[in-house]
């Protein structure tokens, strides 16, 4: 269907894509796996007409094409689903799908035809979207199948999907697997960027392997496992499965009691949730997203208004339900947010400056009489950081927003862990992270666990939250509905209870 | 090369301003490269012209640091207008107040009302805004109105001189008056007001940097200005960075009434302000929103100034209002920085 043929394209110094070859053969679902930054983004933009690349050449069905923009690319028969959606919220489906290729002459616009066109669509390939629905009322899941339909309109033969399954919850994504699998038995080709190993091994018919700009493997998905796609994208053995020992479990560090958190609109995203934290232990908390889990996090990192809660929050023996963020750090919180862009970093400051925020005010950064900050103290803490969490690049100067997402939570985990916390509120800890990275992180919070801190670990991977927890809480529309034990429960029955609720 | 990119963007807009004046000048029917070398000339002559850019840059120094504390923060300060005022009509009153106390007391004094009155004025849009959520844009607009108003009617009926028709106060007493830098300073007239106030707003560019860069209140308030959910998850009261930013930056357009009352005027002069607040804005925009950046762009403004002056008087065509287009001009291609970015950029000058 598609084939580049030693595609090489440079930005500035950076050699992003280096003889780049990848076949993707018609009517198979074919995945691109690499790590952040391996490449595979830029490659599917050169096919879709965004870069232009420097050397090398694009076959579509045999032929050689020289494809300068996505018009070409779209004329050729090959569409592409970006990361971030582009549609027009306050507009509806049929609108939005027209946009640019309106039917009609140039002053009626026919949407009536594009509707029809449109559901029948729909119906062809399951994809329950209503043209006449307006884009701001529709979930996630809903918008990205309107951005299929986009390409399905415009002809496309070909998908390229980037990272699509990362904006969904994981009854979403499975749903979101059939509708794929449903566009090959139709004749489609799709290709799905990701770095989700168990993803590739459920969707893909073939799979490409880049690391570092290069192609380093093009196999069958049948003939492979996520162990050797782990090592190809990494280039060393990784360990997929978190290895620890049974929790030595202290004296109770944080205690939750009927905690009720009341929005400004008057809903309830926490409902009368209580439960326990012990020394030497991780409490995993598992929910599909959006089940008020952020709001519990930042509930008892002290982030809202004491006002909105009702309940109690004890830490040791201490209630400190109506304590601001800063004491309750004093006390001994560290929390990792699940935003790091919104809450974690200042993207704008370097990275001797994030590395101090929470701990700006006091010693040891501080001198002189406690007002100025002690630049010596700062980089040296910094270096400790960077040196302890493998922060790439190790360069205290550099703002925050230049280093890869992984490199960023890397920093702010290291600066978590640098107050030697008593109790760590850990959200997301891998969300957009690499595999490499994700394994380093995993260990880490194993190690402070073990070093007899109290953790609450919040994750949508199952997977993540199963494997790290030693007790698991299931959330449900703000409410725990059940406790199950992690190492005997399986990811059926955690997910009957994460969308049921009983 | 940060040091560089960060003069780099400035100076080619501050080029491409005087290129498009230029010929603005042109087509008016003078010549450009005449009516800049007397707009220089003028302005950079020792010792008057030397003497009165300084004098025209002390309120503009101060203003540029207002608006830049509280952009660090986060916060548009478009009210350092009526906060120079109150801090003046302040630093004025008690001049007048308590003119027989001796100069070692007297003085202290009226710098501390002109930065308490400035201060003041600085800190109700900030507590308005942090207290209700209303928007400091709006609330130091309309506080610049009242301030004015409420001004001209102390001046016109408690606080002038009975007959006199020009609306200004009585004078302050002479034990209040500061030193100009012609006494001090050989070959400089005395006639020329460039007074300590100019001195001051150097060590006030040196204290905000100290204060912003190297104190962990300066981190806080940055951090605020740069992303607020952060820093409130790093324990900083998101509300208290904006009363103070805000404050501070009141005080700092307040300290434009020492230059005004203190070392030029020596009483209250309704109206004095040439737009020195809103100036300031430019002028923070300009300097990049950094102390050294402030003083070179509050230099610039006040050659403009200044030199606008003789282009005026001597060439045929053009008058004053030309340099309020090359000012107006200088900020549109500082604003519009991503038109230069986008082709330098492209040729590998400036990696980001």
């Amino acid at each position: 269907m598609i084939e580049l043929r030693q595609i090489t394209k440079r930005f500035g110094a950076v050699l992003a894509n280096d003889k780049v070859n990848v076949v993707v053969k018609p009517g198979t679902i074919h995945a691109i796996v690499g790590e952040n930054g391996a490449g595979k983004s830029t490659a599917m933009r050169i096919a879709y007409g965004f870069y232009k690349a420097e050397d090398g050449e694009i076959l579509v069905d045999g032929q050689v094409h020289s494809i300068e923009t996505p018009h070409d690319a779209i004329a050729l028969g090959i569409g592409m689903v970006h990361q971030h959606f582009m549609l027009v919220d306050t507009m509806t489906v049929a609108e939005n799908i027209v946009l640019g290729a309106e039917p009609g002459s140039v002053v009626a616009l026919d949407l009536g035809k594009a509707s029809v066109e449109i559901r029948r669509l729909s119906e062809e390939f399951k994809l329950a979207v209503n043209p006449d629905a307006v884009i701001e009322n529709l979930s996630v899941g809903q918008q990205q199948r309107v951005e299929l339909m986009k390409a399905l309109y415009r002809h496309a033969r070909l998908l390229i999907l980037d990272e699509p399954t990362a904006v969904l919850t994981p009854q979403e994504v499975e749903e979101f697997f059939s509708i794929l699998r449903r566009m090959r038995e139709q004749g489609k080709t799709v290709v799905i960027i990701t770095h989700k190993l168990a993803e590739v091994l459920a969707i893909s018919d073939e799979v490409t392997v880049m690391r570092d700009g290069r192609v380093v493997g093009s196999l069958q998905t049948k003939a492979t496992n996520a162990a050797e796609l782990a090592r190809l994208m990494v280039g060393r053995e990784v360990l997929l499965r978190v290895e620890k020992t049974p929790a030595k479990t202290g004296s109770t560090e944080l205690s939750v009691r009927n905690l009720t958190v009341t929005a400004r609109g008057g809903a309830k995203p926490v409902k009368d949730v209580s439960f326990e934290v012990r020394k030497g232990e991780i409490l995993g908390i598992a929910g599909v997203e959006g089940n008020g889990q952020t709001e519990l996090i930042e509930a008892l990192a002290g982030l809202i208004s004491p006002s909105q809660l009702s309940g109690e929050i004890r830490i040791e023996d201490r209630d400190i339900t109506r304590e601001g963020a800063r004491l309750r750090r004093e006390l001994g919180i560290a929390h990792i947010p699940e935003d790091r862009h919104r809450r974690g970093l200042l993207l704008e400051f370097d990275l001797a400056e994030n590395s101090i925020l929470g701990v700006h005010y006091r010693t040891p950064v501080v001198a002189y009489g406690g007002a100025f900050l002690d630049y010596g103290a700062i980089r040296s803490r910094t270096k400790e950081i960077i040196e302890g969490f493998d922060v790439r690049p190790a360069n205290p100067d550099l703002p925050a927003r230049v280093l890869s997402g992984g490199n960023q939570q890397k920093l702010i985990i290291g600066r978590e862990f640098k107050v030697n916390p008593k109790l760590l509120l850990v959200s997301q800890p891998t969300r957009g992270v690499d595999i490499g990275a994700i394994e380093f992180i995993h260990r880490k919070l194993v190690g402070l666990r073990d070093s007899g801190c109290a953790v609450l670990l919040v994750s949508a991977e199952l997977e993540e939250v199963t494997s790290l927890s030693d007790r698991l809480l299931i959330i449900h529309e703000g409410r725990i509905v059940g406790e199950v034990d992690p190492k005997v429960a399986t990811i059926e029955e955690i997910g009957l209870l994460m969308t049921r609720g009983h | 090369m940060n040091l560089l990119r960060e003069l780099l963007f400035p100076l080619i807009a501050v080029v491409a301003a005087f290129i498009v004046g230029g010929i603005l000048i042109l087509i008016i029917g003078d010549n450009p490269l005449q009516a800049y070398a007397l707009l220089f000339g003028s302005a950079l002559s020792w010792p008057v012209g030397i003497g009165y850019t300084l004098f025209y840059a002390t309120p503009l120094i101060f203003t540029g640091l207002a608006v830049m504390v509280a952009f660090r923060c986060g916060l548009l300060n478009i009210g350092a207008e009526g906060q120079l005022y109150i801090g003046a009509f302040a630093t004025a009153w008690v001049g007048i107040t308590f003119a027989n106390l001796s100069p070692w007391l007297l003085i202290p004094l009226c710098f501390v009302a002109a930065i308490l009155g400035g201060g003041v004025w600085g800190a109700i849009p900030g507590v308005l805004k942090a207290r209700f959520g209303s928007h400091e844009v709006i609330n130091t607009i309309m506080l610049n109105f009242i301030a004015v108003a409420l001004l001209s009617y102390f001046t016109q009926y408690h606080y002038k001189t009975p007959g006199d028709p020009i609306m200004e106060t009585v004078p302050i007493g002479s034990g209040a008056h500061i030193a100009r830098l012609g006494k001090v300073i050989h070959g400089l007239p005395e006639f020329i007001p460039l007074n300590v106030a100019f001195v001051l707003a150097l060590i006030c560019c040196g204290l905000v940097y100290l204060f912003l860069w190297r104190t962990k209140w300066g981190y806080e308030l940055r951090a605020t200005g740069t992303n607020p959910s952060a820093a409130e998850y790093g324990g900083i009261s998101v509300r208290k960075q904006i009363i103070v930013a805000m404050t501070i930056s009141g005080a700092l357009a307040g300290m434009v009434g020492i230059n005004e009352v203190l070392g030029y005027r020596y009483r209250y002069y309704d109206g004095f302000s040439d737009n020195y607040g809103f100036t300031g804005i430019a002028v923070a925009l300009l300097g990049r929103n950094h102390p050294v950046g402030v003083i070179i762009s509050a230099l610039l403004f006040a050659v403009l100034q200044r030199g606008g002056i003789p282009v005026d008087a001597f060439t045929e065509h053009v008058t004053k209002d030309i340099v309020q287009v090359l000012q107006g001009t200088i900020i549109l291609f500082v604003a519009a920085e991503a038109f230069f970015r986008g082709p330098f950029a492209k040729f590998g000058l400036l990696k980001r």
